[in-house]
């Protein structure tokens, strides 16, 4: 186990280095000088440009400036950004637990319906229900999730008014955010309505950020239910006289699982990117829009510290898998 | 062998075509993609107007069935008055192109990378497949969205984003079905016969390692679609007033609770395309995988 642990660790590296290169030159390439960015429209004078140019390092070769770079960023130092002026680091984990509320709760609403629906469908296989279940998950799967949630913002917001159209909680309510996550904040502010007021707020982006993540689990609970359910031990499972439920819910479920969790562990990126598209269109303040205000404002360190952290946390999750996968089943460590 | 011997036996396309028609959604989204196409090619002879005139004193007029609507403009105008029906009609076209385009920069470019790591010694394939991971590490639409930050904005550089971001998927398949081919008697007898290695990577191996290839091709055409729309609806990819179907969405964003029409109608061209898409991308597994035939 310490050997795979170690090998999977090991290719973990250079793909960490080629990440934090890859995201050190995807800046230096970018159209338009930084220095003439942070002037502004007054614009700058060829003294302070240089005077700039020396501060920020941008007059050193490229290569030493990577290795500053690399160096800042093993200390957690990631720049600050040309607008706000705070640091990259301190920004990202300022807003890091609006995109998680949002991604957890996502996941939630996305497993709890898939792992039914799978098992149903794949009970019910070749039947009305099983072929219902999985047309839904196709068009779930081929959603433009963009368009999804400006269906669902026509409809539950225009039309039937359930629902608030932006943010993260009603402008009645203030209260200093403790932790970042504002069920949490709202339930402990003892203002009245203020959790409900959050609740709904939240319903529609995790509506619209878990369908995709919905319809891989479902069909992928399906097919591995499939695999599970001609195997011999159901057959004796069955045969011992274990009620159907037992026999699909608990023996064939528990062991589909394995795949299903793999999936889960890689929808990580599938949300990230998700969560770019749903925090935009509801202006809801995390880690998607803040790239995307940064893009349109060529703010390069943070467009540069986010991708990073983004990618890294893309990878760590993606090893963690990796390892509790080996954990689980000893035959994925010889290969 | 005899004539009457040889017919028993049909031919791999009558074979194909026999699995890939037991699956109805397959036949039904090979019919819709069919249309979507005949649309693309035909979109300046069937739409009735220039999808970028503008009629001012026809400004966000419903659909014809609805009150003020006519059938003038079947499909309703968006708010400066251009023809909602033209514009969806010229929308297939760029969405067509995107796929195309994307799925075959993408997949000739993967497949020799692929190739080229199947057969090449350990450390050049180490090299290759862990810059593939750095790219995989990164969410695909964020670093589409990035790189078209760099190239500057428009629809050509979106599907260079794309096609860089959708190759891994290529380089890994087309490594995997390599390895697994490269050992096996018939490659092992051209290699002794003295094929040389262009020989070896692409006539003896490559057409065996096709199915799965061809199967991603399918699913990274409507993957193409999404990703450009996505963008285009960001203003990272086409740009107004090009009637690309994501750009016409984030044109109309702001009429979302007044015209139904414009925000509703290029987001249900995007669904149905990828979704007939997506559905033949599953016939064409089920034909081309007989492992997964039966599942």
């Amino acid at each position: 186990m310490i050997a795979y642990l170690l090998s999977r660790l090991l290719t973990f590296l250079p793909t960490f280095f080629g990440v934090t290169l890859i995201s050190f030159s995807f800046i230096r390439v970018l159209p338009g000088d930084p220095i003439i960015v942070m002037g502004g429209e007054r614009g700058v004078s060829p003294e302070r440009y240089a005077e700039l140019a020396a501060q920020l390092g941008y007059d050193r070769p490229l290569i030493t400036q990577y290795g500053e770079y690399l160096w800042g960023v093993m200390q957690g130092d990631l720049g600050s950004s040309f607008v706000t002026k705070r640091p990259v680091w301190d920004e990202f984990f300022a807003l890091f637990p609006a995109t998680l509320e949002l991604s957890v709760c996502a996941m939630i609403f996305a497993v709890a319906l898939a792992l039914p629906a799978g098992v149903i469908a794949a009970v019910n296989r070749g039947k009305f229900f099983d072929r219902a279940l999985m047309s839904t998950a196709l068009i779930g799967y081929s959603m433009p999730i963009f368009w999804w949630a400006l269906l669902l913002i026509i409809v539950v917001s225009g039309w039937l008014g359930w629902t608030p159209v932006s943010g993260r909680i009603s402008l009645l309510y203030y209260f200093p955010d403790a932790t970042g996550f504002m069920l949490w904040d709202a339930a402990m502010s003892g203002q009245k309505g203020a959790f409900g007021s959050a609740v709904q707020h939240l319903i529609l982006p995790t509506i619209v950020l878990g369908t995709i993540p919905l319809a891989v689990i479902a069909r992928q609970t399906r097919s591995a239910m499939l695999e599970v359910l001609s195997e011999d031990y159901i057959r004796t499972a069955k045969a011992k006289g274990l009620s159907p439920t037992r026999v699909n819910g608990v023996h064939a479920l528990r062991n589909a699982l394995i795949p299903v969790i793999t999936v889960i562990g890689l929808s990580v990126g599938t949300l990230l990117a998700g969560a770019i598209l749903t925090e935009t269109i509801f202006s809801w303040p995390g880690i998607g829009k803040w790239m995307v205000d940064s893009i349109f404002r060529r703010d390069y360190p943070v467009v540069q510290g986010g991708l990073l952290l983004i990618a890294v946390m893309v990878m760590v999750v993606n090893l963690a898998v990796d390892v509790a996968y080996g954990f689980i089943n000893p035959r994925i460590r010889k290969r | 062998m005899t004539a009457a011997a040889q017919d028993i036996r049909p031919g791999r396309l009558a074979e194909f075509w026999h699995y890939f028609s037991e699956n109805r959604g397959a036949v039904f989204g090979m019919w819709v993609f069919a249309v979507f196409v005949a649309v693309a090619i035909l979109a300046d002879l069937i739409a009735p107007y220039d999808p970028t005139a503008q009629f001012r004193d026809h400004l966000l007029q419903p659909p014809f069935w609805q009150a003020g609507g006519s059938f003038a403009f079947p499909l309703g105008t968006d708010a400066v008055g251009r023809d909602m029906l033209s514009r969806l009609l010229h929308g297939a076209r760029y969405s067509f192109y995107v796929g195309i385009v994307v799925v075959a920069v993408a997949a000739t470019g993967g497949i020799v990378i692929g190739l080229l790591a199947g057969f090449a010694p350990r450390w050049v394939d180490t090299i290759i497949m862990r810059v593939m991971d750095i790219i995989l590490a990164f969410p695909s639409l964020l670093l589409a969205l990035v790189l078209v930050a760099i190239l500057g904005p428009s629809l050509t550089n979106a599907m260079i984003a794309i096609a860089i971001v959708l190759q891994p998927h290529y380089v890994r398949l087309t490594r995997a079905s390599v390895l697994a081919e490269r050992s096996k008697d018939y490659v092992i007898a051209a290699k002794v016969i003295g094929a040389g290695l262009p020989r070896l990577m692409f006539i003896t191996v490559l057409p065996n390692c096709l199915s799965p290839i061809i199967v991603q091709g399918a699913l990274s055409f409507s993957t193409a679609i999404l990703d450009a729309a996505a963008l285009g609806f960001l203003g990272m990819g086409a740009q107004p007033p090009t009637p690309e179907w994501g750009t016409m969405l984030a044109e109309s964003r702001e009429f979302i609770l007044r015209a139904w029409w414009v925000v509703t109608l290029p987001g249900l061209a995007i669904l149905m395309t990828v979704l007939a898409i997506n559905l033949m991308g599953d016939g064409l597994r089920d034909a081309l995988d007989p492992k997964l035939k039966r599942s």
